[in-house]
């Protein structure tokens, strides 16, 4: 195979799974063109990292629920009850601050089985069941803050979402530390990557061309770099990046690689056929629900030490975002179909898209209105793309 | 008057890879009920669906003429307009419905878009006392058994000013005392002048009621019988249904039989929704290591019912008996165990119960056996496709590589990729309901190759299938199954389609 005929492979066959990256390219360049450079300035890049790791957390677990053919409309209500409970452990009760976090981690895991039990076990579709959990800790959020506001958070619970790794090799105008922790970030996935072809060639199996390969690795390579520099550039190493990585790369392996994740795909591709494989459905729904809560607990960690404290009416509409996220990432509507790289860069085309916008003064009610036409237009480019496929057959 | 109602000449229908009607010729004379007798597959209820423009003009070759005129159907409505009305075995009542709003679904009594309750309820309880129903007609059809609903559907057809009556197993669910019934209110349109045309398995039935028998095989009308000449029996009906010649479409073998695998021992099984309602009764079965056995039945015999229960209990509630492997009792309560007990159960519906479409080869080959390619929950994904790869060479799965996506495939293709789903899970045996069906004939040839292999390799195989010659080919031993209960087993050497027919439908009654 050529470079060339890879690459009109790449575009068309795999429009479905490549557009999005290509979307997200155009989407980057659009803004970066309409706010003079702003927003890929070495602040705005660490900003939209802080601001927006809620919604890629959340992604990472919705997308395993849409792909099992269901939905969590309550998690933005979990993010608010959990951050609720975490904060009146620190800051009402004086307790360290990694008990708030376990508490916050503990009580999502408690709701999304709570939620788990009744979709998985009693049968109520996931649409009532996560409607009902909605109003449900959205409640419990009032009940546990009495209806205030609490806040402030001890410096080391800010530091968690707030926080840099920085200075720790010194710094030269630039962080080194984090620099390196970039170059090791290439050389991981460069080696994986090597690794993955390897063994595709010893098992026969068809791999693109040397050259495209090798070019993929430096493109991926010198955009890393970039952001790195950039991080270094401004304040260092996020914490909560390192913590995002960690989940995403997790939720990738258990996505593609494990048992468990093909499940979640047989049963959101075919629940009759999954069910006489031998799947075990219910408990496969169960544990996607104990998953999406636990996730919801982190982001309500994350949250309130990013918002410095818990509010009543926090995490509103961040179910939305996150489920947004999965279907710009080109997850299917009816299951089976959806990745956590899609939808993590599902959930970066919003983000980059609300603080383009932001930085350029569009006012909120706009921003809405050009979220809502996005999300409507990538599911109906999946549904064009879906009957392409059919009518090619 | 012309006596002669509807003519079909000379139609032809083509499924991409499959003729299913071929030179089919049918005429229905006035006022008589005329009866449509074959096979499962024969093609009866694809000519059905010709006839009340399912299949709308210009997508079958032929004519057809309703009352001396050349009718073109373009869907249900316009049959439906010329009075041809068919009833079909599923009903198409909607359960929260009154009687009154379902007499008249599609055809309300309305005035400027407003219905007018009291004309509906009228007339609705002038059609039910025609077809002989006492029903108040604000009941929900819900409420009622399936005999009542059959009577409903009638009196629906009644509303539309019904020229000719299509009856598609009308009593198939029906319990004897509801067919009685049914096949009265039948005679008593006849006297009115009503035509009719019924297609029936039960026989004795068709002996009963019918005027006039049309036989189809394999897609073509074979005779028409006049059922009030001397002769005129089941028998003969049989004869005309099955009679066609075996040679050279079924791969030799000579069988090598072992010890029993499996068994099950007065397994019986109830409807998971009809309280009370046996679906299997006692049923005792054996299959041995490199035999292969088939499983003969009419449609709602119990056939996938039996084969599903017994494999992780996916089908059917207050399930009673053993299952015995090699002799020892086992737990085949889910899926699950089923497979680790060593049974594989490969669909009649390939693509909903088999198949993951959208998910390519390597994916389906491995669902069922995750647990063999993976360690720690983890999968190894290069053995995965080492694996697919093999079942694709090996069975000669036409497609490029194993990353091709399942729907994309051709039927034969898609069963071989079931069959190797299966065959990675290692049991010893294999139940296979309906392997050929859809499939075209040189991809038949290649499936029956691979379950001979499979016997061949010591597996006990477990063959379900409504085409006899089928199973006459392939199988070492067949059982007959009628309303649930086994009523027979024939070797291969006294087998033949007129005793399996009659071991097959032999009467509720007779069963008991």
């Amino acid at each position: 195979m050529t470079v060339a005929s890879d690459l009109k492979d790449l575009f068309t066959k795999n429009l479905r799974t490549s557009g999005i990256y290509i979307a997200f390219a155009l989407i980057i360049v659009l803004f970066t063109v309409l706010t003079d450079g702003l927003l890929l300035s070495p602040i705005n890049i660490t900003n939209i990292v802080l601001q927006y790791s809620y919604v890629l957390i959340l992604a990472l677990g919705m997308i395993m629920v849409i792909v099992a053919g269901h939905i969590d409309l309550s998690v933005g209500s979990l993010v608010a009850f959990t951050g609720a409970v975490s904060a009146v452990l620190v800051i009402q009760q004086d307790l360290p601050w990694w008990v708030g976090i376990l508490a916050a981690l503990g009580m999502g895991i408690l709701c999304g089985a709570w939620q788990g039990f009744w979709v998985a076990y009693v049968g109520i579709p996931a649409f009532i069941v996560t409607l009902a959990g909605m109003l449900l800790f959205r409640g419990l959020t009032y009940l546990t803050l009495g209806n205030i506001s609490l806040s402030p958070f001890p410096a080391e619970y800010q530091r968690v979402a707030g926080g840099f790794l920085n200075g720790l090799l010194g710094g030269y105008g630039y962080d080194l530390f984090t620099l390196i922790i970039g170059v090791f970030a290439i050389c991981g996935f460069a080696w994986s990557q090597w690794r993955s072809r390897r063994a595709r060639v010893r098992y026969e199996q068809q791999v693109e061309s040397l050259g495209l390969f090798a070019t993929k690795l430096v493109l991926v390579a010198a955009v890393v770099l970039w952001f790195f520099w950039q991080l270094a550039h401004s304040r260092g190493m996020p914490i909560v990046l390192i913590i995002l990585a960690v989940l995403i790369i997790t939720y990738h392996v258990v996505t593609t690689r494990t048992v468990f994740g093909r499940h979640i795909y047989a049963i959101g591709g075919n629940l009759a056929a999954a069910r006489l494989s031998g799947v075990n459905v219910k408990k496969v729904n169960f544990w996607i629900f104990i998953n999406m809560g636990l996730l919801a607990g982190i982001a309500g960690a994350v949250f309130s030490s990013r918002s410095n404290g818990a509010q009543p009416g926090a995490g509103n509409m961040f179910e939305l975002d996150a489920i947004a996220a999965c279907f710009i990432g080109g997850a299917s509507t009816t299951g089976g179909v959806g990745r956590v790289t899609g939808a993590i860069v599902g959930g970066l085309v919003m983000a980059v898209m609300s603080n383009g916008m932001q930085l350029m003064g569009v006012d909120q009610s706009t921003q809405q209105i050009v979220k809502g036409l996005v999300l409507l237009l990538a599911v109906a480019f999946d549904i064009y793309n879906k009957r392409r496929a059919g009518s090619a057959r | 008057m012309n006596s002669t109602i509807l003519q079909m000449q000379d139609i032809a229908k083509t499924f991409p890879g499959v003729k299913a009607l071929q030179d089919v010729n049918l005429s229905v004379e006035r006022g008589e009920i005329h009866a449509i007798c074959g096979e499962n597959g024969a093609g009866k209820s694809t000519l059905m669906k010709v006839l009340s423009g399912v299949y709308p003009h210009g997508s079958y070759e032929g004519r057809i003429l309703f009352e001396g005129e050349e009718m073109k159907f373009s869907s249900i409505k316009d049959s439906e307009r010329q009075g041809i009305v068919i009833i079909h075995q599923e009903l198409a009542l909607v359960p929260y419905l009154s009687i009154a709003e379902n007499l008249f679904l599609g055809n309300e009594r309305q005035a400027a878009g407003f219905i007018e309750w009291n004309r509906t309820n009228q007339d609705a309880a002038g059609l039910l006392k025609r077809v002989g129903l006492d029903e108040n007609p604000v009941e929900p059809v819900g409420s009622l058994g399936v005999g009542k609903q059959q009577l409903v559907e009638i009196a629906k057809a009644l509303s539309k000013d019904v020229r000719l009556l299509i009856l598609d197993e009308p009593t198939a669910a029906l319990n004897d005392a509801d067919s009685e019934h049914l096949l009265n209110l039948l005679r008593e349109l006849r006297k009115e002048g009503m035509t009719c045309i019924i297609i029936s398995h039960k026989l004795g039935e068709i002996e009963d009621i019918a005027d006039r028998t049309t036989i189809i095989r394999d897609g073509q009308t074979v005779e028409t019988i006049d059922m009030s000449e001397p002769g005129s029996t089941q028998d003969r009906i049989i004869r005309g249904m099955v009679g066609r010649d075996l040679s050279h479409r079924y791969p030799e073998r000579t069988p090598e039989i072992g010890d029993v695998v499996f068994e099950i021992r007065d397994w019986t099984v109830h409807h998971p929704t009809q309280a009370g309602r046996v679906v299997v009764d006692h049923a005792d079965l054996d299959v041995r290591a490199g035999e292969i056995v088939g499983i003969a039945g009419l449609m709602g015999a119990g056939r996938t019912e039996l084969a599903m229960s017994v494999f992780g209990h996916s089908y059917g509630r207050g399930i009673t008996g053993e299952v015995r492997m090699d002799g020892k009792a086992v737990d085949t309560s889910t899926v699950d165990k089923a497979i680790k007990a060593g049974i594989a159960y490969v669909s009649e519906d390939r693509k909903h119960y088999g198949l993951n479409l959208i998910e390519d080869i390597r994916v389906n080959t491995s669902a069922a056996g995750l647990d063999k390619i993976s360690r720690g929950g983890f999968v190894n994904g290069n053995e995965e496709i080492r694996i697919a790869e093999d079942y694709r060479r090996s069975m000669n799965i036409k497609a490029p590589t194993v990353m091709s996506v399942t729907g994309n495939l051709s039927g034969g293709n898609q069963q071989k990729v079931v069959l190797g789903k299966w065959l990675h899970t290692a049991p010893e045996l294999l139940i296979l309901d309906e392997p050929t069906r859809g499939i075209d004939v040189g991809a038949k040839y290649e499936i029956y190759t691979i379950i001979n292999r499979l016997a061949e390799a010591g597996k006990a195989v477990l063959v379900i299938s409504s085409e006899l010659p089928e199973l006459l080919g392939i199988c070492d031993r067949i059982y007959t199954l009628a309303y649930g209960r086994l009523t027979g087993q024939l070797p291969r050497a006294e087998a033949n389609q007129e005793r399996l027919m009659e071991l097959m439908t032999i009467e509720k009654e007779a069963v008991r």
